[in-house]
Order: C-alpha cells, then structure tokens, then sequence
C-alpha cells in the first residue's frame, strides 16, 4: 500500500500538478485520488472539531442501505422472469438471470453519470464530488428492468446536466437527481415505464413460451384498471411483486431505513411523517370510497390504507429519495410538513390519476420545488416569536 | 422680430447642417443584428416566452407564426411611428394595441384564407399575438421615439432574433419528438423498435417544459460564448 502511494505521489501526481502536461485533467486525478486514499488537506490553522464524517462516507452509507434492495431486486427479475415461462429453476439461476439483466443498468448509469460529471469538472476547473455515487445506484434501482440502456444513458445525462450541473453542481441542485432521471424516462418514453409489458423480462429462447394467462401488471396498475390485484399484501412486504428493480420489498427497505436511522443520515422525521401522511390519505380514501365515482376507483380507494404504503414505490421513495438532504426540507420543523405532504401526496395522485400510478415521484417532485417555501415560512415563525419574546422582555423590564 | 426670425433661421440651418445618415449606416445595421444575438427578445429580453413554448412542437407551425409575427411587428413598428407625434402620451398603449389589434386580424384572416389547417393549429396564439410582449414591448422602447426607417429596421431584426430561436427549439422539438422535420421523416423508418430497430421517439420533447429547457440550453450556450450578458 505504501510503495503504491509513493509510486502515485512521485510518478503520477507531478502529471497533473500546475504547470505539467496534464494540468487540465486535475480534477480528474483528484478525484480518484481521494477517492482511493485520503484526502490530503488538513486544516491551516486554529482547531476544527468535529465528526470525521465527509460526503463520501455518507454516501457510502447509503449505498450500503441500498445494498440489499439491488441484490434482491436482482433476484426478483430472475424470479419473474422463470415464473412467466413456468419454469422451475434453481435460485442461484433465478439470481444469475437477474445479474446478468441489472448489472449492465448499474454499469451504463455509473459510467454515463460519472463520465459526464467528470467532464464538468475539468472543464470548469472544480473539485470532483462524489455526489453522484448515491444517484447512480438509485437511478437503476427506480427503472423497469426492460428499459432499454440508452433510454437510460438518456435519462442519466437529462438529471446530471439539467438537474444538477445547470445549477452549479453537487449539493446545489433543487431536485432530486434519480427522480428527475426517471420523471424523464417517464415522459420521454411512456410505453417503457407504465404499463403491463415493462415490469417483467418474457425474453423467450428456443422452445421456451409465456404461461397462459400471464399478467406483467403491477400491483398499482392492476387496481387502477381493474380495482383488483392478484397479488396477497405479504408478497408485496416481502417484494415478490413486479415493479421497479429495486423498489419492491418493502422489507429489505424498512432494512435500509433503519441504517439510515441509526447512523442519523436519513431523517427519521421525514420517513415518519411521510408515513403517517401517506397513511392519512389512505384513511380518507378508505372512508370516502362508497361516493366514488366509478367501480374501480371504488375498489381502489377501499384498499385498506396499510396496504397502500407497501405498494409500489412508495416506501423507497420515502426512505431513499425523500430524505436526500439537499433538495429536502433544512429545517426540523420543516420535515414535518415536507415528509407529511409527500406521503399525502402521494396517495393522492395513485389514487385520483390512474394515468400516473407512481404518485410518490411526482409527490417527490412537487416537494422538492416546496422544500424551500416551507423552510422560509418555519425561519420566519421563529423570528416572529423570538420577536414576541423579546418585546415582552423588554416591557416587563 | 428679426432677432426671432434670425433664431429661426439658424435653427432651420442648424437641421440641414446635420448629415444624412445612410440607409444602412453602422449604427442601423445594429438596429438588425443586435436582437440576433447581445440583445434577443426571447433569449436576452426573455419576452414572448409563452408562444415559443406553445408552437414550436414542429417547424412548420412555428415558421407560420414567425412570419406572422415578423409582418405585424414591422408593419405595427412602422405605422406606430408615422404616428408617434400624434399620439397623446396618456392614451398611447391603447392606440398602440388598437394598431397591432388590427394587424393581427388581417394576418388572421389571411392564415384562414390560405392556410387553414396551420391557421387551426394555432389555433388561438394568431389572435395572441396582440399580447406578444416582444411587439408591444419594441412599440414603447423604440417605435415611439424613432424615425420610420430605424423602426421598421428595429422591427425585422426583433422579428427575426425571435423566429431563429422559434426555429432552433422547434427543430430540436421535431426532429427528437417525432423524428420528421417540416412533416418529412428524417429518421429512418428502420430504426423504429415496432419496425426491429432500437430507437423510439422521445415524447418529452412534445410537452412544454422540454421547449423551456430548450431555450434555457439555447440561452446558456449563448451566454457562456458572450460573457458580457452574465450579469453580476
């Protein structure tokens, strides 16, 4: 390790350093410097205490929370794909079909994303940041698996450089990167991402054929044209439902919640209350459901509002996508109504518009843009009460 | 008495002593290439935003309204200034919106006339083209304080700053949304995944935030070549 960090000291930064030949791919070289090693700064002067903690292990934090999701997911492409041919195979072969299909999304949305990234760098001189480490698992994770890689490739670029770069880069960006990357697939290229055909491979080799009777529905998509899934509310817990790579075990998510949780990355206020918003919503549509106005969006609006939070991508959503802190709410307070709002939200629009039964991104989204109305009413509140006090000070005195 | 006619008379002197500008002078030729680029409409002046995202789904349309919008502005700049000594100031806007009013309706008329199917297409943004804010907004800033000449130059160049940046988003708008270019099919039917290909149209472009992200592209490139419009 020691002769490779001499070697890399001596032989290769000297390439890069001001002056050298390779002084314009600095950024570059800095990033995966400290990417690999250490960062080299220390501070100039007086003392600085605080956490070690920098963006790259909070990143590498959620990562691992995301961990579990992608490997299941892997398995439950492979799972739904063997179940759609009626096949009977073995669990390591339902894993390598799922591999085989998910890994190359991880692969093109890591190069794309960070290839672009990197180019940004270099070309406006910046430091690089691994803000795109998180994003580029979750953007796979959100995508139906049969999407072609370069409607993703697509999507990929439209949220680095629309949704992040235009604004000036990592940790400026009012949207969340992965839901601006699907919201764009999702409009660009409908027939990919909604629908009955999308969820589920049914590539069929020589002599193999669909079962009879195969539905590639989703859940969501089942009750919103029909009013009835054929799926039990345990196997959408467990995630042996179609949906999203990564989104459907609610499980392995509430998983990945808790390592949020415990290393205080994600904010449990805003996974509570969106909980409790989706929750509400799902209560009023229960009691509202005998005055709707057709038999579907009857039976929709009866399913017993538990179930609508393991349906679908709502619990991602919330866990992965709600509580990224840069397009989120800053404030405490303020996490309340932003998390309370997603879930009510959410609800709401996979409910009302069967058109977009993935009501959290658009929820997201929406929030996203209200993140910082609510941070400004919750300053301004505290202002005026502190002013309160102060004034009472004052006359009493 | 003579004293005032001798004053009246250096006057009139004093006027034929300044010389006649030629019709293409510097300072007229900037009048037509100053709202091409340093000084666009849509790009510069962010003015007629809503029709640059409501047509430009595909070009024809958009280079029926360019047109459109390039004969009411030179007209309507014209005819404001013939008039701008005549206009009382308190009643200016209405005159200026009776003038452009009226040209709108002729350039309707002649679009229902000769070319009904885009006339339908766009159906209401003819009509509103009154509110263009481009058009109203070069009848205050110039027409109104400027010769005939300079103003009808003003009004092509404002015309023609805002039909290339209608032209570009639409092109891009086209081209990527329905793979065909003035109705023509540019890209190749074999590339269709219902044909065995792998490409597919993007819908995005079709809905009116991506022509919004277009000139938003449009304006970023343009200001990181000019680097005098960034301001602050």
């Amino acid at each position: 390790m020691k002769a490779l960090h001499n070697f890399v000291e001596g032989k290769i930064k000297p390439n890069f350093e001001e002056g050298a030949k390779l002084e314009k791919l600095w950024p570059v070289y800095d990033g995966l410097y400290t990417f690999l090693f250490v960062p080299g700064h220390t501070a100039h002067s007086g003392a600085h205490i605080r956490d070690g903690i920098d963006l790259k292990r909070t990143m590498n934090t959620v990562i691992t929370a995301l961990i579990p999701c992608l490997l299941f997911g892997m398995w439950n492409v492979g799972y739904h794909h063997y179940n759609a041919l009626g096949m009977d195979v073995t669990f390591f072969d339902q894993f390598l079909f799922g591999a085989i299909k998910v890994i190359p999304m991880v692969i093109v949305s890591y190069g794309v994303g960070l290839g672009i990234e990197f180019l940004f760098c270099v070309l406006k001189g910046h430091q690089i940041e691994e803000g795109y480490l998180v994003t580029g698992m979750l953007i796979p994770l959100i995508m139906p698996v049969d999407l072609p890689l370069w409607m993703l490739a697509l999507s990929v670029i439209f949220a680095v450089v629309i949704g992040k770069e235009v604004f000036g880069g990592t940790g400026m960006n009012i949207f969340n990167p992965a839901l601006l990357a699907r919201a764009f697939a999702f409009f660009a290229y409908p027939t990919w991402m909604s629908g009955d055909k999308v969820w589920i491979n049914t590539d069929v080799a020589e002599g193999q054929a669909v079962v009879d009777g195969f539905s590639g529905a989703t859940i969501l998509g089942d009750l919103a044209t029909t009013g009835a899934t054929s799926y039990s509310a345990f196997e959408a817990f467990l995630g042996l439902i179609p949906g999203s790579v990564g989104e459907t075990s609610t499980l392995l998510i509430i998983a990945g919640a808790g390592l949020l949780i415990f290393t205080g990355i994600g904010s449990w206020k805003i996974m509570l209350s969106g909980v409790i918003g989706g929750a509400t919503m799902g209560v009023i549509f229960n009691l509202v459901a005998p005055y709707a106005i057709s038999p579907e969006q009857q039976a929709f609006m009866a399913v017993p509002f538990w179930q609508q939070l393991i349906f679908g991508g709502f619990a991602f959503g919330i866990v992965f996508m709600a509580t990224d802190p840069v397009s989120g709410s800053q404030t405490e307070k303020g996490k309340w109504v932003y998390g309370f709002l997603i879930g009510f939200f959410a609800i709401m629009i996979r409910v009302f518009n069967p058109a977009y039964p993935e009501g959290i991104m658009l929820a997201i989204l929406f929030m996203n843009t209200m993140a910082p109305l609510i941070d400004h009413y919750v300053v301004e509140a505290n202002i005026k009460k502190r002013q309160k006090r102060l004034e009472l000070k004052t006359a009493g005195a | 008495m003579a004293e005032v006619l001798e004053k009246e008379s250096t006057k009139e002197e004093l006027i034929d002593k300044v010389p006649k500008e030629p019709l293409f002078s510097k300072k007229n030729r900037k009048l037509l290439s100053d709202p091409m680029n340093d000084d666009n409409p849509i790009t510069v002046q962010v003015l007629g935003i809503c029709s640059a995202l409501a047509i430009t789904v595909k070009l024809y349309p958009a280079l029926v309204m360019s047109v459109s919008v390039l004969f009411v502005m030179a007209a309507g700049n014209v005819i404001v200034s013939l008039m701008r000594n005549l206009i009382p100031n308190r009643i200016r806007i209405i005159v200026q919106l009776v003038v452009v009013a009226s040209l709108v309706a002729l350039v309707d008329q002649v679009l229902k006339a000769f070319a009904y199917d885009v006339s339908k297409e766009l159906s209401v943004f003819v009509g509103l083209i009154i509110t263009n804010c481009i058009i109203m907004g070069r009848l205050e800033a110039f027409a109104l304080g400027n010769g005939v000449w300079k103003s009808f130059l003003d009004g092509i160049g404002n015309a023609f700053g805002y039909a290339w940046i209608l032209l570009a988003v639409s092109f891009f708008r086209e081209l990527l949304g329905s793979g065909t270019l003035f109705g023509y099919q540019v890209i190749p039917d074999s590339w269709y995944i219902a044909n065995g290909g792998f490409y597919s149209n993007n819908g995005f472009m079709l809905l009116p935030p991506m022509a919004l992200i277009t000139v938003g592209i449009i304006i970023w490139v343009q200001r990181s070549r000019n680097t005098k419009l960034i301001e602050d």
